[in-house]
C-alpha cells in the first residue's frame, strides 16, 4: 500500500503561551516545537503498522518553511521510508490543503492520513479539504483502522460513542486517540532518518482566505475562593445562588 | 443570507442545533440579511427551527442522506447555499461539523473558522470572528477574506433566543452524488449526555487511587445529573475509558460547571477545561496548579468531601 501521512509542527504540549506585544503571532522564545501529537502517535503509527503487516511505503509530507526538518526527520526516525516537504509560510488551512492536494495527486496514495486536529491552530478542516479537492472519501476522528484489501473499516468517535463506516481505498482520515500507540524512535531508527531521502518541492499558487487580526489571552481568573471542606452546603449555595449553575 | 445547517440526531433537534439557529440569526441580523435554515435526513418538527430565528426552514430528505456521508452532505449544503444565495454558511462543531468544515470551505473556494465561540463581529465591510487556539490557551480574532464564510460553533457559546415562531418546511431541489463511505453499525451509550455536549461535568484524576473508588465521582455526577470524566493518566492507565479523557490531547469541553477531584491541574489538563463557565477543584494538597484556575476551592480528603456534596446535592434538590 501507497501511505501518505500528512504532518505538522506545533509547540509541544506544556507551551506556556505568551503572545507577541503586539499580539499579531505567538512569542516563540523558549518554545519547543515538536510533531502534531495526533499526527505522531496515531496517523503515523497506525500507518507504520500497516506497512508492516501489509508491505508498502510510508511517505510524510509537511507543508512548511526548513525550520521544520527537524520534525520530519523524527516521524523517518520512527520509520517512515521517505518524505517531502513544500516549501512555504504559513498561508492558511485552505493553502496548505492545496499543496497537499497537488502532491497527494501526484502520488497516486491508498490512504491519506491527517491528525484530528492540530494543537495550535484546533481546526480540524485539512483533511476534509484535501478529501474534497480530490474527489476522495473522508473519516473524521477515525479511532480505529482496519483494511483488507481495498476495502477498509473505520470506527468513528461520535458524540456519546462511535460509529463504523466501510469504505474502500483511496481514501482520507483523521486519525484521533485508540488508532494506536505512540512510538518511541530507537538509536538505529534515528540513525538511518539521516540517510532517508527529503525531497523539498515549490508551493503551487493559492491565495490566503482568513487572516488572523490578534491574538489574545484568557483573562485571568480572580483568586480561588476556598470553601470549608466541612460545610458543602455552602458550596452548593454558591453554585446556585452566585455562579447560577445548578 | 445565512444559512444554518441544523443536524438531527435520531430525527430529534437538540440544544446545539437551536443555538447554532440563534447565531445565525443573529448574524444575519448584523448583516441585514434573512436566516435560513437547513436540515438533511430524518429530521422531526424541523417547522420548529423557526423559533429561534430561522425566516425559512427547508428538509432534504432522500436515501443517500439516511446516514451521514461528508461528501454527499456537503454537496447537499453547498447546493442548498447555492441555490437560496447564502454566502454565510454555519454549522455545529461537534463530529458532524468537523467532517464538514472543511470540504465546504474547499468546495466553494471559502474561507472557514471552525469552532468560533462568539458572534461575529461585522464593521466596515470586514466580518471577524472569535476562536479558541492553542487548545484552549489563546483566542484568536480570525477575519474571513472570502465572499462565502464557513462557520462552525462551539457548543455552550451563546444562549439559546427564541424570537419567532415555527415556519412550514420547504423541500430544495439539489443533486446529490453516490454515497463514498457506508455505515455499518452506530452505537451510542445510552441515556448519557456525551461529553462534548454536558452542561455538568464531574472528573476524577489519579487522586481517586484506583478505578475501584470511582464510585464517589459517579454518585456525583448522578446526583447532578452530570456526565462523568477524567484526566490523562487516568485514561492512559485504563482505570477509565479514553472517551472520559478531557484535556489538550482528549475532549475539549465548555461546560456550565466542572468539578475536578484529584487532579492537579498539569497546563495540558487546564487547556482542555478552561472554558468552563465555572471550575470548582478539590484537592487534599493546598499547592495543587489546579486551584489557580478555580472559581472554587476545597482543600480536603476527597474520599470525605465527595461524598459530602453529593449529599449537600441531594439535599438542595430535595431528594
Amino acid at each position: 500500500m501507497k501511505l501518505l501521512v500528512c504532518v505538522s509542527k506545533t509547540p509541544e504540549t506544556t507551551t506556556k503561551i505568551q503572545l507577541t506585544p503586539d499580539q499579531a503571532a505567538l512569542d516563540e522564545r523558549g518554545v519547543n516545537y515538536i510533531m502534531n501529537p495526533y499526527d505522531e502517535w496515531y496517523a503515523l503509527v497506525r500507518a507504520m503498522e500497516l506497512k508492516e503487516a501489509v508491505g508498502g511505503t510510508v511517505t510524510l509530507l509537511n507543508v512548511g518553511p526548513a525550520d521544520n526538518d527537524a520534525v520530519i526527520r523524527k516521524g523517518l526516525a520512527i520509520g517512515a521510508d521517505d518524505a517531502i516537504r513544500v516549501d512555504a509560510t504559513e498561508g492558511g488551512s485552505l493553502f496548505i490543503a492545496r499543496q497537499i492536494a497537488a502532491q497527494a495527486k501526484e502520488g497516486a496514495y491508498d490512504i491519506i492520513f491527517f491528525g484530528k486536529e492540530t494543537i495550535d491552530c484546533n481546526g480540524s478542516e485539512v483533511g476534509a479539504m484535501v478529501a474534497e479537492l480530490l474527489d476522495l472519501a473522508y473519516v473524521g476522528d477515525a479511532s480505529k483502522l482496519e483494511v483488507n484489501g481495498t476495502a477498509a473499516t473505520v470506527t468513528r468517535d461520535i458524540e456519546g460513542g462511535v460509529q463504523v463506516v466501510e469504505v474502500n481505498t483511496p481514501f482520507a482520515l483523521s486519525a484521533a486517540k485508540g488508532m494506536a500507540e505512540q512510538r518511541i524512535p530507537n538509536m538505529r531508527g534515528i540513525m538511518m532518518a539521516k540517510t532517508k531521502p527529503l525531497k523539498v518541492v515549490p508551493a503551487v499558487e493559492a491565495s490566503p482566505t482568513t487572516r488572523v487580526q490578534h491574538y489574545d489571552l484568557p483573562p485571568a481568573k480572580s483568586a480561588v475562593r476556598l470553601i470549608d471542606p466541612e460545610n458543602m452546603d455552602e458550596l452548593v449555595r454558591l453554585l446556585h445562588e452566585e455562579a447560577k449553575v445548578i | 443570507m445565512v444559512l444554518v445547517f441544523a443536524e438531527a440526531s435520531n430525527g430529534k433537534f437538540k440544544k446545539a442545533a437551536f443555538e447554532a439557529v440563534t447565531y445565525g440569526a443573529k448574524t444575519a441580523a448584523a448583516l441585514g440579511t434573512e436566516c435560513h435554515a437547513l436540515t438533511l435526513g430524518e429530521a422531526d418538527a424541523a417547522g420548529e427551527l423557526g423559533r429561534y430565528g430561522a425566516q425559512k426552514v427547508y428538509h432534504l430528505n432522500a436515501p443517500e442522506l439516511a446516514t451521514f456521508d461528508s461528501a454527499v452532505y456537503t454537496a447537499a449544503i453547498a447546493g442548498a447555499a447555492q441555490a437560496i444565495g447564502a454566502k454565510v454558511i454555519v454549522l455545529m462543531h461537534n463530529s458532524t461539523g468537523k467532517n464538514l468544515v472543511g470540504r465546504l470551505a474547499a468546495r466553494l473556494e471559502a474561507g472557514s473558522a471552525p469552532g468560533v465561540n462568539a458572534l461575529p463581529k461585522v464593521e466596515g465591510g470586514k466580518f471577524t470572528v472569535r476562536k479558541a487556539v492553542f487548545s484552549g490557551k489563546a483566542f484568536a480574532e480570525v477575519e474571513i477574506l472570502t465572499d462565502y464564510k464557513i462557520i462552525s460553533l462551539a457548543g455552550n457559546s451563546i444562549p439559546v433566543e427564541e424570537s419567532g415562531a415555527a415556519v412550514a418546511v420547504e423541500s430544495l431541489n439539489v443533486a446529490l452524488p453516490a454515497p463514498k463511505t457506508k455505515v455499518l453499525e452506530t452505537k451510542r451509550a445510552e441515556g448519557i449526555t456525551p461529553l462534548p455536549e454536558a452542561e455538568l461535568v464531574v472528573s476524577g484524576g489519579r487522586g481517586l487511587k484506583g478505578p475501584e473508588n470511582w464510585g464517589v465521582i459517579t454518585d456525583l455526577a448522578d446526583a447532578l445529573g452530570a456526565t462523568t470524566a477524567c484526566s490523562r493518566p487516568v485514561a492512559d492507565v485504563h482505570w477509565r475509558p479514553h472517551h472520559e479523557h478531557v484535556g489538550q490531547t482528549g475532549v475539549a469541553i465548555r461546560p456550565n460547571l466542572y468539578i475536578a477531584a484529584g487532579i492537579s491541574g498539569a497546563i495540558q489538563h487546564l487547556a482542555g477545561v478552561n472554558s468552563s463557565k465555572t471550575i470548582v477543584v478539590i484537592n487534599k494538597d493546598p499547592e495543587a496548579p489546579f486551584f489557580k484556575a478555580a472559581d472554587y476551592g476545597v482543600v480536603g480528603d476527597l474520599f470525605e468531601v465527595l461524598p459530602r456534596l453529593t449529599e449537600a446535592i441531594k439535599k438542595h434538590k430535595g431528594v
